[in-house]
């Protein structure tokens, strides 16, 4: 008992001095502006907050429109039990995306120009519609759990009605805006390091999202299965393992052809940092659990999962970072690493949305196919997780 | 219709007198002070290589990367060619600043109110019918206004005229789909800090090669998942249809036996 006291002071300790330096850096980044709170420059315009907060944020959030697709689209329904915390995820993972634009952008209040002023030809006017429209489909999606816990039946009722057709919109709006955000990039085919710079960028961006959304409903719910002492479906989770693998597949297959298209090979093997992180981020994210996962004896072990769906979350962060940061600095004649504060901001947001999924699962019906709770190797950390939860 | 305008800047004429920067400032009303680099409080700048002064600036392109990028279209490019900047529409999501080819737009990051700045080419003198005050002020020709076709012509008679002395090549002419200021020079423009390598396609029709595939994916989409919803559900109802059966023929077949 009291270890697990000292336990649980530790990882408030942890929780509280993010936020404070969250709180602080937040101070400075709307008092003092921009300059004073990151390590912007006018070589590099785009750091971490759009990178990894917006960029690596929306993608992160692909489980919902995966999941939802294959359960009422392609009516996969024995992948029921898992709709509702990847509708969660992504309608958190958006309202984030949201909040780390609003720090990112220099005039935040004027987020709403998209609306009213129009530029059909800007790809960022196109993301932004999309990311409007969808996170209001995803509270849609996510409104009968609500209705749901009120008990408001006819509510409940009237949405549901409306599941297919809300569905449907959702994927559309995904696929559009999931390849969008490789398509800001087709605009700098001299600045973007070539091992990145691609025609088919909107193609790799929306595949390797669906494939990431599979990964991360693995470890979502690996993680939430520890903190909850809830089962896990392993069955479905190790089918998920399965589609990640094909789509890790489609994606190393196109990066390959890609590469002999544009006579790019020989990138591969300069010495240079950014050759090492591009064989990191393929290795490391694609071909190692590609490797691991297209094995069923690892994909359907517990360790086997977490660890090759975790490293395909960790691949996919990597080839955002790179896209959106390594990628630059050789044109920049620069280089850029986040400022503390800018770290801090985001830590603090993903910490949020930790703390956050944690109260929803509490209090609403999230996990509506209990099974019997297997006695899975808690965790200390999201063990502490649902208790700093139940902080007031 | 209004002629597009230009700038010929010749990189031989330059003294590095630093002239255009002092006027620039003036007439925008920028900090004064001089400055090497493009900055918020510089729209150009001189950047010397080995005794060449070399002008930067917004190169003002006839198909600017800026105008087509910004999600709220804070960017325009006038008949006459300045590219000009709405500071009222931007939101700062600096997505100016990551495409434009050249570099060039700057912001203001010590502000919590920021603007993105660059060269205006002096679009209000040139409604007043007079020339940018750079072009005014330059004491040796080095940069010239008038209109482009003028000055490609002018380029051009330059070049030949002396071809030992100058490269063959007008940058601005193709660059990005031509710019609205064009440099000539007796250096090597690489040697110069230019980008030779650049795409001679308008960089807004990369980006509309994907946008203009939206239509054709949102219906070609839409069709397909309704269809596939339309047969997976059609599945399960007629599953559901034929258990019922069944278990109504089993029923009836019991009530056979009772009779």
């Amino acid at each position: 008992m009291n270890k697990l006291i000292g336990k649980i002071t530790f990882w408030k300790v942890v929780a509280g001095l993010i936020f404070a330096s969250g709180l602080y850096a937040t101070y400075v980044r709307f008092v003092d502006g921009l300059g004073a709170s990151t390590n912007l420059s006018d070589e590099f315009p785009w750091g971490l907050w759009v990178g990894f907060d917006v960029i690596t944020g929306v993608g992160l959030a692909a489980g919902g429109f995966t999941i939802a697709a294959m359960v009422y689209i392609f009516n996969l329904k024995r992948f029921e039990p898992i709709v509702r915390p990847a509708i969660l995820t992504a309608f958190l993972g958006y309202l984030l995306v949201i909040v780390g634009l609003m720090y990112d952008l220099g005039r935040p209040l004027h987020i709403w120009h998209a609306i009213i002023m129009w530029n059909p030809r800007s790809v960022m006017f196109e993301v932004a519609w999309c990311v409007m429209l969808y996170t209001t489909v995803l509270a849609l999606e996510f409104s009968p759990i609500v209705f749901e816990r009120l008990q408001f039946n006819k509510a409940y009722k009237a949405i549901k009605r409306v599941t297919i057709p809300l569905v449907i919109v959702g994927v559309l709006l995904s696929t559009l805006h999931q390849s969008s955000l490789g398509s800001v990039y087709l605009i700098v085919p001299d600045k973007l390091h070539p091992l990145w710079y691609s025609p088919y960028l909107p193609l790799f961006f929306y595949i390797s999202a669906i494939g990431v959304g599979c990964a991360m409903v693995i470890v979502e719910s690996f993680l939430s299965s520890r903190a909850f002492h809830r089962g896990l479906e392993m069955n479905l989770l190790s089918q998920l393992g399965k589609i990640s693998v094909v789509m890790l597949g489609v994606y190393l297959t196109l990066k390959v052809v890609d590469l002999l298209e544009r006579n790019a090979v020989s990138h591969l093997f300069a010495f240079r940092y950014e050759t090492g992180l591009y064989w990191l981020e393929m290795v490391i994210g694609v071909i190692v659990p590609m490797l691991l996962l297209a094995r069923k004896k690892i994909r359907e072990n517990y360790n086997g999962l977490f660890a090759g769906a975790f490293l395909v979350v960790v691949g996919f962060v990597l080839n955002r970072m790179n896209t959106t940061i390594t990628g630059f600095e050789e044109w920049a004649g620069t280089t850029y690493f986040p400022s503390w504060m800018e770290i801090s901001v985001t830590l603090s947001i993903v910490a949020f949305g930790f703390v956050a999924f944690a109260l929803a699962a509490q209090y609403l019906p999230i996990f509506t196919h209990e099974e019997h709770a297997v006695s899975s190797p808690a965790d200390e950390f999201t063990k502490d997780l649902k208790l700093v939860s139940q902080m007031p | 219709m209004i002629k597009k305008k230009a700038m010929l800047i010749d990189i031989t004429l330059c003294v590095g007198c630093n002239a255009c920067q002092v006027v620039c400032k003036e007439e925008n009303g920028l900090m004064e002070g001089e400055e090497q680099r493009l900055s918020a409080t510089a729209y150009t700048a001189l950047n010397e290589y080995d005794g060449t002064y070399v002008r930067r600036m917004c190169q003002h392109c006839d198909d600017p990367t800026c105008v087509s990028v910004c999600p709220v279209g804070a960017f325009t490019k006038t008949a006459a060619g300045p590219v000009l900047y709405d500071e009222n529409k931007c939101i700062g999501c600096r997505y100016c600043m990551q495409a434009c080819p050249f570099q060039v737009p700057r912001y203001e990051w010590d502000s919590t109110y920021p603007r993105v700045q660059k060269c205006k080419f002096c679009a209000g003198r040139l409604e007043r019918g007079l020339q940018p005050a750079c072009a005014e002020a330059c004491p040796t020709g080095a940069t010239k206004f008038g209109d482009r076709d003028e000055l490609i012509k002018e380029a051009y008679e330059r070049l030949q005229a002396e071809p030992e002395k100058y490269v063959q090549k007008i940058y601005g002419l193709e660059e990005v789909g031509g710019t609205s200021i064009l440099y000539i020079s007796s250096v090597p423009f690489e040697q110069l800090g230019f980008k030779t390598t650049m795409s001679k396609v308008a960089l807004p029709t990369l980006t509309w090669n994907a946008l203009s595939k939206i239509p054709s994916v949102v219906a070609v989409g839409g069709v397909f998942l309704y269809g596939v919803w339309w047969i997976t559900n059609r599945r399960t109802e007629v599953q559901q249809l034929e258990r019922k059966l069944k278990e109504m023929e089993e029923g009836s077949n019991g009530q056979g036996t009772l009779n």
